[in-house]
């Protein structure tokens, strides 16, 4: 899973006119939009507005819930994902996803860091040295290796949430994502988790494409370099996150950054 | 002394403090909260006390006939009951002896319905919890589940006898009379399971299916290991239904009496598949029935075995399940 990039494709994520339908609501309407890589581009808008609705579509994991529709194309580095030869497995192996609420799995801190891999690999697959230092790294990549260097075999249920988080970040990376979506990954941490995991999501922000859906639109401003502003199912603006807050062209962004609404 | 709004003051007269208070101004109004309850709260203490003591009394109510039950049939049986008791065979056209014979023969039906059962159960709720959709297949399973749980136990009866006794050929026999039981467990041990498995929190699965792993690796590795004091404590509850149960074995496979080893090895085996047996619950209905010139020693102390087997069976279910319970947390 090398990232064989063709030079023409600036973009990580290409939608061209993706629509969605939840039953007969439609949740996104006609999204034409392109995400560079190697940056973090903030979704924002208000409750509703579609937001996880469209991160959700970039891993198709949509299609676990009922009832979903979708038209239109989804190109993650150049390849449509919804083509019948793509496997969902390989798919959300390269595009992962952080969720608002940290949701570490109920087994070891070890075990959580190895579940991905181990899921897209034979039984046996690593040695044991391969294991270690995978969960080493990963651990590591995150900054939570000191912390639980002497009790990888702890639930990581016990963890607080920061580090419930950040091991949810870490257990992506022995995947070698190239995506990672990240759906509000800061509403339940305190101020200071906060902070921590915006540093870290803006470490990892030189190896991987990062989309982060906020309701903070101060986070939105501190970490991203680009911003997409939604609203009801629809894309009103993207563009530099400087420009989206400080000169937007729309009146509803303009009106939204300016917390007039939403 | 009252806080209760006056009608005649206006609102701005709640709270006359300081020099109006001192000359009397505020006198007709309470001049501060005193926080003091009134009518209407005395009635609502009233009732909330009666409340809490009458749906208390209910409660605490469902032991009584329990204890009463358990008592009674201790005290009445305490002569019969002995070692020889449970592991002898009846005698003497069941007048004299113990209950061997059933005694196995229940444990048999029971393990042997639940060896059919538990798998069929546990997998298809497996199924309708984490694979099916919600469309018309999946609502006709639903219903037929929940109808199969309705169905009087006489109803499997019958049925037994058409499926299994005549159309598969078995026989009034052990393994109809197992099958009869299954058949009759099963759709609470479908239910009980999918309630287990829906007790598993969604984000685990969410977890899991974002880092591309199929359903099944899913299920394998998180849901069942969660989820498994549940299902387990809904399967051994059926066990304890199972041997209870007369009417389903009544046709299928139970009979009044069979002459088994009551010592050696082979008397842990005294039945085979084809075989009929007897059971106990079978055997406490011929004791009080069917026979004349049994003490009341010897039924009660049938009753008494039967009843505490299901109370072990219960026992061990709930320790089961705290034992479980304790190793996870999340």
């Amino acid at each position: 899973m090398d990232c064989v990039t063709a030079p023409q494709d600036r973009f990580a994520i290409q939608t061209h006119q993706l629509n969605l339908w939840y039953g007969t609501f439609q949740a996104l309407k006609e999204i034409t939009v392109n995400i560079k890589p190697r940056l973090i581009t903030s979704l924002i808008g208000p409750s509703g507005c579609g937001k996880t609705t469209l991160l959700r579509c970039f891993n198709r994991i949509n299609e676990r819930y009922e009832n979903v529709t979708t038209t239109g194309e989804v190109r993650i580095l150049g390849k449509n994902i919804y083509d019948e030869d793509v496997s969902l497995g390989e798919l959300r192996k390269s595009v992962g996803m952080v969720f608002q609420r940290p949701n570490p799995l109920p087994i070891s801190i070890y075990d959580n860091v190895l579940f991905g891999i181990r899921s897209h690999t034979r039984r046996g697959a690593f040695a044991r040295s391969e294991r270690d230092g995978m969960v080493e790294s990963a651990l590591r990549d995150v900054e939570l290796w000191d912390e639980t260097k002497d009790g990888l075999r702890r639930k990581a249920t016990h963890l607080t949430l920061e580090q419930q988080q950040k091991l949810c970040i870490a257990r992506l990376l022995p995947l070698k994502p190239q995506v990672i979506l990240m759906d509000e990954p800061c509403s339940a941490l305190d101020a200071e988790g906060v902070e921590r995991i915006e540093e870290l999501v803006d470490a990892l922000r030189e190896k991987f494409t990062i989309v982060m859906v906020t309701h903070n639109m101060g986070q939105a401003r501190r970490i991203s370099q680009e911003c997409i502003f939604m609203l009801m199912g629809k894309i009103i603006e993207h563009g530099d996150t400087s420009q989206v807050f400080l000169n937007p062209r729309e009146k509803e962004t303009d009106m939204y950054v300016t917390g007039r609404y939403g | 002394m009252t806080n209760a709004p006056d009608d005649q003051q206006g609102p701005e007269s709640y709270y006359v403090v300081g020099e109006a208070a001192e000359n009397g101004q505020g006198a007709r109004a309470c001049s501060l909260p005193t926080f003091t309850a009134g009518r209407h709260e005395r009635y609502k203490r009233l009732v909330e006390g009666t409340a809490k003591a009458v749906l208390g009394l209910m409660a605490a109510a469902l032991v009584v006939p329990v204890v009463i039950i358990l008592g009674l049939l201790v005290y009445n049986a305490w002569p019969a009951l002995s070692l020889s008791f449970l592991l002898e065979n009846p005698k003497n056209y069941m007048t004299a002896g113990g209950i061997w014979a059933p005694l196995v023969g229940t444990f048999f039906l029971v393990v042997i319905s639940l060896l059919a059962a538990a798998p069929i159960g546990i997998l298809a709720g497996v199924y309708l919890n984490e694979y099916a959709r919600d469309n018309w297949l999946t609502r006709i399973v639903n219903l037929a589940v929940v109808n199969l749980a309705g169905v009087p136990s006489i109803v499997h009866a019958l049925f037994g006898v058409g499926a299994f006794v005549l159309f598969a050929g078995m026989g009034r026999s052990v393994l109809a009379a197992s099958l009869t039981l299954g058949v009759m467990t099963l759709p609470v041990i479908i239910t009980s399971t999918r309630e287990a498995l829906a007790a598993v929190p969604m984000s685990f699965r969410e977890a899991c299916w974002n880092m591309g792993a199929t359903r099944w690796q899913t299920i394998r590795t998180i849901v069942l290991p969660n989820s498994i004091s549940g299902i387990l404590t809904g399967v051994i509850l059926q066990v304890a239904r199972a041997a209870g149960e007369t009417a389903p074995i009544l046709f299928t496979g139970a009979v009044f009496f069979v002459r088994v080893k009551d010592h050696g090895w082979e008397s842990f085996f005294p039945y085979s598949l084809d075989d009929r047996c007897m059971a106990l619950s079978m055997h406490l209905f011929t004791l009080a029935t069917q026979v004349r010139g049994v003490s009341s020693e010897v039924q009660y102390g049938t009753a008494v075995v039967l009843i505490g087997l299901v109370l072990i069976v219960n026992s061990a279910s709930i320790g089961v399940r705290v034992y479980l319970r304790s190793r996870k947390k999340w």
